[in-house]
């Protein structure tokens, strides 16, 4: 296998983006990670997009974008694994130039979910639940983790007040993150007493339904120097992992065995152990996701990762800092795109050029995506090269 | 909801069949062409029992617009003597009175319809044990 190399990156600014369309999305941060380089022709192009199907009525999604993309005849495959979308089209894209196959790769994921209602966003996203053994008789994306959430107060002691941090902790760091969808302030006490969505998670503890879009240009390490004067970001390990999509089918509701899997497959690969990480971006679709998630990667005990956000061992300046960017929570969740921009954050944290919410001396950086209430995940680790 | 769908999964909504493998004994429901534990593919149908333990449990407050009359409504999980774990509506209880650990009994139930003429989607709900 080949050394890969991250030498660009693009997004834009995400939100409620009625005056862009699905295909002008991805465009545009396609665009910017290309403006990002000194790349003018690309080889092959992978997009992570859950589901253009439900939310504009829009497949085929490689060839229109590649078309849009001014990159007529390009090869392009769209890559699917739910909200786990973006990191598998960059597993897909890295395992392209490892191989050989191809030498430039842009890494696109995007998702522009609010030209549906409420209703419709809600319905498009229970499919990544089990059809028939869970969204038929009521299940939603809540409500899943709201059963892993109470399952984990009940059987940890964790509180009302532990839940909310995580959200205050992502709103702080989502302020100094101009990319980022809600850049306001939080309090436990705000999170507390928000709307009731499925009891015990309310509207605050849950990420929200966003436009965007997130694109990067990888190549061989070997020829990072003709694309970019930046130093190169290396992606040194690479570990996917499924799990029954079945909440019920699974041995426990309080851990999350794809994602332990796969940063134990990620570590692996890159002879590294999790006290080597620096900084991460997990997937903290609801509050409760980046406790457990947590506790999944290694950084904290089983029923410690709570008490550890309160303890602020996961803020900027703390041990595990976690979604310095504001995570999904702040950040927002266009769902095919979230894993790419996690990569995102890193690359910036990793050039030292992530402003207020840098990490001091930020080596080594890990990205966490998950789909569906923990039925994939998927983890990659990077270093400066 | 179109009828072959739901037609398809009658023997475990109607009757709670599940399925046991003959090698090492793991019981599925829905059930399964081959086993997850040990890669055997035979297997004899079962009946889940009628009785299990909620193991966790949510009301839910912005369902999927098929639910929206029933909302706010209670989704738990429960775990039953067989080893399998079901996911259902918990009835017939307010949502003050659920609690982790309770014992609840599995009922067969209208869970959605498909508009004033469509199919009617049966299967089960949870309900307090009488």
């Amino acid at each position: 296998m080949r050394d890969v190399a991250i030498v660009g990156v693009g997004m834009q600014k995400w939100g409620e983006l009625w005056e862009k369309s699905f295909r002008d999305l991805f465009v545009e941060a396609a665009l910017n990670a290309i403006s990002d380089t000194k790349v003018s022709k690309i080889d092959h192009m992978y997009i992570g997009c859950m589901t253009g199907g439900l939310f504009v009525g829009q497949e085929h999604v490689g060839s229109i974008m590649a078309d849009y993309l001014g990159q007529r005849n390009l090869a392009a495959t769209r890559v699917e694994s739910a909200c786990a979308s973006g990191g598998m089209a960059l597993r897909c894209g890295f395992v392209e130039v490892a191989s050989g196959m191809s030498d430039i790769v842009l890494v696109g994921g995007v998702e522009k979910m609010t030209d549906v209602s409420g209703d419709g966003a809600t319905y498009a996203l229970a499919t990544a639940a089990d059809q028939e053994y869970e969204v038929f008789h009521g299940a939603t994306f809540p409500g899943l983790y709201a059963l892993m959430a109470r399952a984990y107060m009940d059987r940890y002691g964790a509180t009302r007040d532990q839940l909310s941090a995580v959200a205050v902790k992502n709103h702080d760091n989502g302020l100094n993150n101009p990319n980022a969808q809600y850049q306001m302030k939080l309090t436990v006490q705000q999170v507390n007493e928000s709307v009731m969505v499925a009891d015990p998670l309310r509207i605050l503890d849950c990420s929200p339904i966003t436009d965007g879009a997130a694109a990067l240009i990888l190549c061989p390490l070997s020829r990072a120097k003709e694309f970019s004067d930046k130093p190169p970001i290396k992606i040194i390990g690479c570990g996917m992992a499924t799990d029954s999509i079945a909440l019920h089918d699974r041995k426990s509701l309080t851990s999350l065995d794809a994602v332990r899997i796969a940063g134990e497959r990620a570590l692996k690969m890159a002879g590294k152990t999790i006290n080597d990480i620096n900084v991460t971006e997990v997937h903290d679709c609801f509050t409760i996701a980046e406790i457990i998630v947590s506790e999944a990667l290694g950084m904290f005990p089983a029923g410690k990762g709570a008490l550890a956000c309160v303890n602020g061992e996961t803020r900027v300046e703390g041990k595990f800092p976690i979604n310095t960017s504001g995570g999904l929570k702040s950040k927002g969740h266009p769902v095919g795109a979230t894993g790419v921009a996690q990569a995102i954050e890193i690359v910036h944290q990793l050039h030292g050029e992530a402003g207020k919410r840098q990490v001091k001396n930020a080596k080594v950086g890990m990205t966490q995506n998950m789909g569906g209430s923990g039925g994939s995940s998927v983890v990659h680790i990077m270093e400066v090269a | 909801m179109f009828p072959a769908r739901v037609a398809r999964e009658m023997p475990h909504r109607y009757r709670l069949e599940a399925a046991k493998c003959r090698n090492c004994g793991a019981v599925f429901f829905p059930h399964r062409l081959i086993c997850r534990e040990c890669g055997h593919r035979e297997f004899d149908t079962i009946n889940i029992s009628a009785i299990g333990k909620l193991i966790s449990y949510t009301i839910i407050h912005t369902p999927a617009s098929q639910f929206k009359d029933e909302s706010p409504f209670a989704l738990g999980i429960c775990e039953f003597p067989e080893g399998v774990k079901i996911t259902a509506q918990v009835v017939d209880i307010a949502a003050a009175d659920i609690k982790t650990g309770m014992s609840l009994q599995i009922e067969f139930r209208r869970v959605q319809t498909d508009g004033h003429a469509g199919v009617i989607g049966y299967g089960y709900k949870f309900v307090p044990v009488i």
